[in-house]
């Protein structure tokens, strides 16, 4: 009778614990304890910052970088406001408290910027890059992919420029945009995520070092998949960088963002913030593998991850689409959001957050209909492991003059082991009648039958388990650009081995 | 009367009024959290959606008892729940628990005021080890109000290995007639071993000035009993209450509740269900169905302490007019707690542009051997089934009326005591003949 209709999935029941397989399992635990394979620091002389935050930091960062006076004007604003604000408690996560003058806001690797081509790069940074797979080479740049590389803070490299510039596409650093194209800047800066939109976006806004920017001119489908990557690099600095994408009427660009970081005993902090613009029938794909230092087995060290993530479907017809794969970082806040301003507009979020050990995540998105006739998609698949905890927290807003928004949410969550947590806060606002909104959630672990299914046809539980998981997350990897498939497709496996239990 | 000090005055005065107070230390910390606390705003995660601040910003005549007014007496006979004449009846009046109106008609259910009962000796212990158990879940000022204050309470107990033959209706009544009134019902409720009770509870106001009731009920129940319970809410629309449902399940047992909220101006059900024992059963249904400026707001919580119980819980709520709804549904699965099933959802139907839902099942699990699920939604009449009907010569009125009373009936079929299945009935064909859809 009603036009929704929601499927209370239930995975069937599973039989008593057989003591057999659990002991196989436990045999299989040793595996899952591999240690983090990106754990290196690359030595490279540094230019920091005195540690601490005041103004004359900001004014430090802003001169370093050669910043115009508004964009110091701009930053100052964000500190003084952040000042006044309190850190969020909200989030189901635990940590002890920040201290915030206890961080270097800036530091860039000694070398002279911009250079022209890739061999004038430190070659100890080439094979950090190398060492990660990343493809700044010349072999790799035929697989097709633009990368704008950040080292700490100042982004070292980037190629296919050129090429790009020809179809009047602007990829470049944050900084160099703030020279060179400080119109599109000052327009677009802060106009979705306003620096005082919370703490952290407020902090990111006051010290943000470097980043990138993007811009697709008027009809121009941009030819490859853009990727940046970030790593936090000399010791206790915290990563600010700060993504800004504007998608012009009628364009489109996937974009790729992937990070490792180095092994590390302290915090740190990382605190980006993405904003996402599109205009009439402009569409962003924003993919992310993120694959942070998580900590140790006991849960020391590892990188807290603050992100605000928005993006503003601002054009009739506009798309955006966030994918991401969470498998890093000892703490992840993150909840890429959609503002489906546009009429037909349409949001996604296709999210596996992965957690083991001492590993917490709070994250899952926003979309806030206010357009009429606004769609907007939600899957997220949480997988938990060890002592972790995971929580799902989103947010599906229907305004009072969103006409026929539709949403439907699904999050699924798997348990690995009986110490682990999973959670679920799924927020519906709906103020409108014409609205459709779905959301289903379901809790389950791996059914000793799978197992045994597996182990019948001569595939060991450790196989079984990766080809559970990978089913369970199938969903979401197939979103993801080729590139970012396979390495995520990896991790996923590296991170979840034998965890079964 | 939303300052501390106007609650300050008040507690010091009722501290004074008692020579012997048997819950002076309990009525003391809730005083203190109260304190604390305060009341909550929307800043409060589970007052997100409700203001409940408005409700304290008016006068209210409170906390004294009263005595019976013939208006009281005639207001009950209005009331009744149908089956009363089979029924023991149990009436509170401005949240005081009142002997003359009540009846008791089973011989194997032990009515005491909670005073009295804090001194019998069976009892003694029990109290003290129950009242106020709430406290652990709700931190919240709302509820600790009422410990602090707490008077003319009522203990019911239902004896070991007895089927109370004649169900249990509890009355609320607030007299409203001089001025606004403030009631704050409170019981505790002992449901022994292998026993069995059905109760179904509603709430009236009369006179025409605005009434809050904030009410806490607690009950326990043990190994091999069976407890139904139904709630009724369809009071004015200047009528407000936050109506607290504590069921703790100390031994195997099975509960079934149905809380049926159909009118009333701010209205928040807490209903708890602690399981902790093993292999417990606990049904929960809930069906809103509100019009005008009304505000409904039901939070649940299933907490799955002890392995293998299993929990089933759905909420229905129609939506018309200018009122909305709120849902909160907590499902806690505790380390311990493997083989736990529990299963949530709650549907919605908005009928017109003002009125709006605000949902939010949330699952907290930390134990992996478990089947857990819950799904919710937000919609409207599906179109195609309108004109189906509406094809075959059914006028549109009534092919709505069709739709939502079958959308009801999911809930109202879970309803087992008969007189009030066709009491609920009733009301909700009234309210569909209305128009007001």
């Amino acid at each position: 009778m009603m036009l929704t209709f929601v499927a209370m999935k239930t995975e069937t029941a599973q039989p008593p614990h057989n003591n057999g397989i659990k002991a196989e399992l436990s045999s299989i635990e040793s595996a899952v304890l591999t240690d983090y394979k990106y754990g290196f620091v690359t030595d490279i002389e540094a230019d920091s910052a005195p540690k601490g935050l005041n103004e004359d930091i900001v004014r430090f960062i802003s001169a370093k970088k050669n910043e115009p006076e508004w964009m110091l004007e701009w930053r100052l604003k964000a500190y003084r406001h952040w000042l006044k604000m309190e850190e969020p408690k909200w989030a189901n996560i635990k940590y002890p408290p920040i201290n915030y003058q206890d961080i270097i806001y800036y530091s860039a690797p000694k070398q002279k910027i911009n250079p022209k081509n890739l061999d004038e790069i430190d070659p100890e940074l080439r094979r950090t890059f190398e060492k990660l797979g990343i493809s700044l080479d010349e072999q790799k740049r035929l697989s097709g992919v633009a990368v704008d590389a950040v080292i700490d803070s100042v982004s070292i490299g980037t190629s296919f420029k050129e090429q790009l510039a020809e179809l009047g596409i602007i990829f470049c650093s944050m900084s160099e945009a703030v020279q060179e194209h400080p119109e599109l800047i000052k327009k677009y800066l802060s106009s979705v995520v306003p620096i005082t939109d919370n703490y952290f976006a407020a902090l990111n806004s006051a010290v943000f070092s470097d980043g990138s920017f993007c811009y697709i001119p008027k009809g121009v489908r941009c030819p490859m998949e853009l990727s940046t990557y970030f790593r936090i690099n000399a010791e206790n600095t915290g990563q600010f960088e700060r993504t800004l994408i504007v998608a012009e009427e009628g364009s489109y660009v996937s974009y790729l963002e992937g990070c490792t970081a180095p092994m590390r005993d302290e915090n740190q902090l990382h605190a980006a913030v993405v904003e996402l613009i599109t205009m009439d029938n402009a569409e962003i794909k924003y993919s992310t593998v993120q694959n942070w230092y998580p900590g140790d087995k006991e849960g020391k060290g590892g990188i807290y991850n603050f992100v605000t993530k928005r993006g503003i479907c601002k054009g009739y017809n506009s798309k955006i689409s966030w994918t991401q794969v969470e498998t890093g970082s000892s703490i992840t806040w993150k909840y890429p959001s959609v503002i489906l301003k546009g009429d037909n507009s349409v949001g996604e979020f296709y999210s596996v957050a992965v957690t083991n050990n001492h590993q917490q995540a709070d994250t899952g998105t926003k979309m806030q209909h206010l357009g009429k006739n606004t769609k907007s998609r939600i899957v997220s698949k949480g997988i938990s492991a060890g002592v972790s905890n995971n929580s799902y927290r989103g947010l599906v807003h229907v305004g009072k003059n969103a006409r026929n928004a539709r949403n439907f949410s699904q999050c699924d969550s798997l348990l690995l082991g009986d110490r682990c947590g999973a959670h679920t806060f799924p927020y519906i606002e709906v103020k409108n009648k014409s609205a459709i909104v779905e959301h289903e959630a379901t809790t389950s672990k791996i059914g000793e039958d799978q197992i045994f299914y597996c182990n019948q046809r001569g595939i060991d539980t450790e196989t079984a388990v990766a080809l559970i998981v990978n089913g369970f997350a199938k969903e979401v990897m197939n979103q993801l650009p080729m590139e970012f498939a396979v390495e995520a497709q990896k991790l996923l496996a590296i991170s979840l081995e034998g965890s079964v239990g | 009367m939303n300052n501390l000090e106007y609650y300050k005055e008040r507690f010091d005065r009722l501290k004074s009024a008692k020579t012997v107070d048997r819950f002076a230390d309990i009525r003391q910390n809730a005083f203190n959290d109260f304190s604390k606390t305060g009341i909550p705003t929307s800043k409060n995660e589970e007052w997100k959606y409700t203001r409940i601040g408005n409700i304290f910003n008016k006068e209210y005549r409170s906390l004294i008892p009263d005595v019976v007014s013939a208006a009281a007496e005639e207001a009950l006979s209005s009331v009744r729940l149908p089956g009363y004449e089979q029924a023991n009846e149990l009436v509170f009046v401005n949240g005081f628990f009142n002997q003359p109106l009540s009846t008791i008609r089973s011989s194997d259910l032990v009515i005491l005021s909670l005073e009295e009962a804090a001194v019998a000796d069976e009892y003694r212990e029990f109290v003290k080890k129950n009242l106020g158990h709430s406290h652990h879940y709700l931190k919240d000022g709302i509820n600790a109000l009422n410990t602090a204050f707490m008077q003319g309470g009522l203990f019911i107990h239902v004896k070991k290995g007895y089927a109370v033959e004649h169900p249990v209706y509890i009355y609320n009544i607030s007299d409203a007639g001089a001025g606004n009134i403030f009631c704050q019902p409170r019981s505790l409720m002992h449901v022994a071993e292998n026993s069995q009770l059905q109760m179904a509870e509603t709430y009236v106001t009369i006179g025409g000035s605005d009434s809050f009731t904030n009410q806490v009920m607690e009950v326990v129940i043990e190994k091999d009993a069976v407890v139904e319970y139904y709630k009724i809410q369809n009071d004015a629309a200047n009528a407000s209450l936050v109506s607290t449902t504590h069921f703790r399940q100390t031994g195997k047992s099975y509960i079934h509740t149905v809380t049926i909220s159909l009118n009333g101006g701010i209205v928040r059900n807490n209903l708890n269900i602690i399981m902790e024992s093993e292999r417990s059963e606990a049904h929960l249904y809930g069906l809103y169905f509100h019009g005008g400026t009304s505000h409904i707001d039901n939070h649940t919580i299933v907490d799955n302490v002890k392995p293998n119980c299993f929990s089933n819980e759905l909420y229905k709520g129609i939506l018309n007019e200018d009122s909305t709804g709120v849902f909160n549904g907590k499902i806690y699965v505790r380390q311990d707690a493997q083989k736990t099933n529990a299963y949530q959802s709650n549907k919605n139907i908005l009928l017109s542009d003002n009125a709006s839902v605000n949902t939010k099942p949330q699952l907290e699990i930390f134990a992996d051997d478990v089947k857990c699920s819950h799904g919710c939604t937000v919609g409207q009449l599906d179109e195609e089934a309108m004109f189906y009907l509406q094809s075959r010569g059914i006028s549109e009125s009534t092919a709505r009326s069709l739709l939502v009373r079958a959308f009801a009936e999911d809930i109202l079929e879970h309803i087992k005591l008969d007189p009030i299945h066709k009491y609920i009935e009733k009301l909700i064909v009234k309210r569909l003949k209305k128009g007001t859809t």
